[in-house]
């Protein structure tokens, strides 16, 4: 199968990487570039475990094409934290005890993390819906919706 | 079993221009397949369903990502355009705002960047959640073909599972919807097997509106999702309450009649007597709020 020439920016640096037609974004970050912080879980766009963003927005990258992100932004649970800081909601689902097993960690925090970017001061119910798509089997969500809230108070300017 | 089986091979392709797409899909019937956000046809491929040896990326043609509104047109949705983008346009929830519901019930936030509601209407299937708002809005398609652009009413549009009466080399561009009538009030309501995410059991859209043509005085539109081989619009529903005055009793019967309309079948989701018990009871709500929100 012929191999086709991408040029993406991943995680705020340039990368050139050659893909198959049928090489899954997800595939590309895990197998090619050894990204592993997202998880492979269901490959059908239902879990949520791989979930990126792509130009900004969170996608699951088990239902993206490589080859289509040619000239793409993405960035990967390795690029939410600065050299010396966590992102605000890796912060919060640390200390609020958000992560047990951790599979689903990675997606969550993409997706509470873009959330937090076009609605800085979100309800539960929003919280709730933007995570419907972010399965976690261990800690009945609670504690994850917990953190995303604190993640947002800590955003906010005080007053 | 292979739990995370890959995708078969293929081949991708980006074309420039819409005439080339339908060239290109046009000399390889059965073998190429337009590509929109991938969300239907990447998992079918996964599971065998779909074996193209062509994708041909039609995201980003000539006009394809255009959100436009005008008050004396109505809107235009380009095919590229993602449902969370319909979603958060100010102008689809002031003037379509069922539109912009039916989106919302739509799997998750991150499968809607990338699912499009033309990708829904194109895919066909019975469960389409956006389907039944694109048909009581009475939305049209934009198609470029072999032999040029035309429209599509979506009406004549579903043929079975699946099947639509687009031709290789056809490429929706489109969907345009005319003002909606004035007055109206709509709703989608959707049983899933959980409050969100989840494909429907079944889903009634309903959008009703002052007609003084009617005898009753209202029109209303209805449309069902996964109850029939398409998505289905009970006529005789719509008649009724075009022919009586509105009533509770009156409601009632429509809905019945609705589920009448039905066909559906067992799945893992619902058995096909659940769904039309539900297709009665959902038809009766759906109607009611909508008459509420008229009269009210």
């Amino acid at each position: 199968m012929a191999l086709h020439e991408i040029h993406i920016t991943i995680n705020n640096e340039p990368e050139q990487v050659a893909v198959p037609a049928n090489m899954t974004l997800m595939r590309m970050l895990r197998e090619k570039l050894a990204l592993t912080g997202t998880k492979n879980g269901c490959s059908a766009g239902e879990c949520g475990a791989c979930t990126v963003l792509l130009n900004g927005e969170p996608v699951n990258s088990c239902m993206v094409l490589a080859v289509e992100c040619d000239g793409a932004r993405i960035v990967t649970v390795e690029g939410l934290a600065s050299e010396e800081r966590l992102a605000p909601v890796q912060e919060t689902i640390l200390s609020e005890g958000g992560v047990q097993c951790g599979f689903c960690t990675p997606g969550i925090l993409i997706s509470a993390h873009a959330l937090l970017q076009r609605n800085p001061n979100p309800g539960e119910d929003e919280i709730r819906e933007a995570l419907v798509g972010n399965l976690c089997r261990c800690t009945g969500y609670v504690r994850i919706i917990e953190s995303v809230k604190k993640a947002a108070r800590m955003q906010l300017p005080a007053g | 079993m292979n739990t995370h089986p890959t995708l078969p091979e293929f081949d991708y392709l980006r074309p420039r221009t819409l005439a080339e797409a339908s060239e290109f899909l046009s000399r390889h019937p059965g073998e190429a397949r337009p590509f929109m956000g991938g969300t239907d046809v990447l998992v079918r491929m996964r599971d065998g369903f779909l074996t193209p040896r062509f994708l041909v990326d039609v995201k980003g043609l000539d006009g394809t990502n255009e959100l436009r509104f005008d008050p004396r047109a109505g809107l235009t949705l380009g095919a590229a355009v993602c449902m969370n983008r319909v979603i958060a346009s100010a102008e689809v929830r002031t003037h379509y705002p069922l539109l912009a519901e039916a989106c919302r019930s739509v799997a998750s936030y991150p499968l809607r960047t990338r699912a499009t509601v033309v990708g829904n209407l194109c895919n066909a299937s019975p469960a389409g959640d956006t389907i039944g708002a694109c048909l009581v809005l009475e939305g049209v398609l934009h198609v470029h073909g072999v032999h040029g652009p035309r429209q599509e009413r979506l009406g004549s549009f579903f043929l079975g599972p699946g099947k639509t009466t687009l031709e290789a080399g056809d490429v929706v561009t489109a969907i345009h919807f005319p003002l909606p009538p004035k007055g109206c009030a709509g709703v989608y309501l959707k049983l899933g097997r959980n409050q969100l995410s989840d494909l429907s059991i079944v889903g009634v859209t309903a959008l009703g509106y002052p007609d003084s043509t009617c005898l009753s005085g209202y029109r209303f539109r209805l449309a069902m999702a996964s109850v029939a081989p398409v998505p289905l619009v009970p006529v005789e529903a719509e008649r009724h309450l075009a022919s009586h005055p509105i009533t509770p009793e009156s409601l009632r019967e429509a809905a019945q009649l609705a589920a009448d309309a039905c066909s559906p079948i067992d799945d893992v989701r619902g058995s096909a007597r659940y769904r039309r018990l539900m297709v009665r009871n959902l038809s009766a709500m759906a109607l009611a709020q909508v008459w509420n929100r008229l009269t009210g």
